[in-house]
């Protein structure tokens, strides 16, 4: 099992590479999905507060 | 014509014209836009590099490559199967470099006509295989080599009868 | 077309309708995309036999390649809802296209960067100005133009259409992406699988990467639909409809 494991992580000798490329991939990935929630929910509360202004802006 | 037509007419000719502009301009730029010669384009002359660095690519010949002994620097051929071009290099080598393989190296021409590199790069090819696969092809390509090799022999046998 | 289907056509011009439709299909896209992702990287990684040549090392192509299909697919996605947006003043097109702008760009910036890491163990080099690297650096730079042109006026209509036409004049790059390995000579190599004939990659080894591929999809498909959704409450937060979204029965902001 730990051999299968290490031979995984090993790539190969390919290990920086392909685990580097997985990785920057997975976080721009999560960043994007962080961003974009992040933006939907302020335009949400910039909706609201114009709203409970009474639309003074 | 309907305003909506007029913007579509309008939309429509910007994208053309510079669809033209891309295409005159990429045509007048080809031989700046090339990667690399090929040994041909080489021997013909049609290019004058004079003391440029340029690129030259073709694939590895079979048994050219040769090692100087306890250093770096390796001395091979590539070929286009038409001419070829000799090309010496000092360095570390790409992992796909091998010989059949196709590479691309940059540098200058010296003066007894070899080419110095200063760099290699590998050229990989669009197929992907799996390491079974790969074997089995070339297993059946043996076999049918042989196959081959034996109906030649049938067929030339009766005639060392006479 | 019969008026049934300009009707269609009309609907999705309705910010409203077009915001509440997103809400629907939200959850979806998300599940399925993240399976997709999921089920592919550890099949990829893991079940997906090695390359002959490669070795272990073609996995990068898991990562790369539905990046660098996605970063063209947005693209012509964008450039058909700037025309639209020119040719019949759709609103809804014009948020469409700027909001698909900064995830096209993610990809194309991913799709670089993942090609770099191959390109270094395998080519031998990080960068070289090769066409096909050269005109997909330049889609990086029409994803930017874009986002900065569509933002630089003060008037969101003019922005809408001035990024527009680049937008739609830019999608003559496309087809130079996908071509430059077969027009010029180029250090990157021809297509595997977007070509006529059969593709030239292991079954074993596609299936994981087409399942991969979908999962790009469908996370595209989720991040746009909230990045439109926050793109539509910006631009009509004085309408009715979003008022009536952000209040209660009663007329209270919730």
């Amino acid at each position: 099992m730990m051999d299968w494991f290490s031979e995984f992580l090993y790539m190969d000798g390919f290990a920086v590479w392909v685990w580097s490329a997985f990785g920057v991939s997975a976080l721009v990935m999560g960043l994007m999905v962080w961003l974009v929630i992040r933006r939907h929910r302020e335009a949400l509360r910039l909706v609201r507060r114009y709203h409970s202004d009474g639309g003074s802006r | 014509m309907t305003p909506r037509r007029k913007r579509m007419v309008l939309v429509l000719s910007a994208v053309a014209g510079v669809a033209i502009a891309a295409t005159l301009g990429l045509k007048a730029f080809q031989e700046n836009i090339l990667y690399y010669y090929s040994p041909t384009q080489i021997a013909s002359g049609e290019i004058t590099f004079d003391d440029r660095r340029i690129r030259v690519g073709g694939l590895v010949v079979d048994g050219s490559v040769q090692r100087e002994m306890g250093e770096l620097g390796v001395v091979f051929d590539v070929t286009d199967e038409l001419e070829s071009v000799t090309v010496a290099y000092d360095g570390i080598l790409p992992n796909l470099f091998r010989e059949g393989q196709g590479i691309i190296a940059h540098g200058r021409f010296d003066d007894d006509g070899i080419f110095i590199a200063d760099q290699i790069l590998a050229k990989h090819d669009e197929n992907y295989m799996a390491p079974e696969v790969k074997e089995s092809l070339r297993e059946a390509e043996w076999q049918r080599r042989q196959r081959e090799l034996r109906e030649q022999q049938e067929y030339s046998g009766p005639g060392e009868d006479y | 077309m019969g008026k049934e289907s300009w009707r269609w056509f009309h609907r999705f011009g309705s910010p409203p309708h077009v915001y509440g439709l997103a809400d629907r299909m939200v959850p979806w896209f998300a599940i399925l995309g993240l399976a997709c992702l999921l089920t592919a990287t550890v099949w990829g990684l893991a079940f997906a036999p090695p390359d002959y040549e490669q070795g272990d090392g073609f996995r990068m192509i898991y990562v790369h390649v539905p990046a660098a299909w996605l970063s063209l697919f947005v693209y012509v996605l964008l450039a058909l809802a700037s025309a639209i947006g020119l040719i019949w003043r759709m609103k809804v097109a014009h948020a469409v296209a700027i909001a698909a702008a900064p995830l096209g760009a993610a990809f194309t910036f991913l799709s670089l960067a993942t090609g770099s890491i191959w390109g270094q163990p395998m080519w031998g080099t990080w960068w070289t100005w090769d066409p096909r690297l050269t005109s997909q650096l330049i889609l990086l730079f029409l994803y930017i133009g874009f986002i900065v042109l569509n933002r630089a006026f003060q008037d969101q209509r003019s922005g809408d259409r001035a990024s527009a036409l680049l937008g739609v004049v830019g999608v003559v790059n496309v087809p130079i992406i996908h071509f430059s390995v077969d027009w010029w000579h180029s250090l990157h190599q021809p297509a595997t699988i977007a070509k006529f004939g059969a593709p030239s990659i292991d079954t074993a080894m596609l299936i994981p990467l087409l399942v991969m591929a979908l999962g790009y999809k469908l996370f595209f498909a989720w991040l746009l639909l909230r990045q439109l959704q926050a793109e539509l409450l910006q631009r009509e937060r004085r309408a009715a409809w979003t008022k009536a979204l952000v209040t209660g029965p009663g007329g209270t902001v919730k």
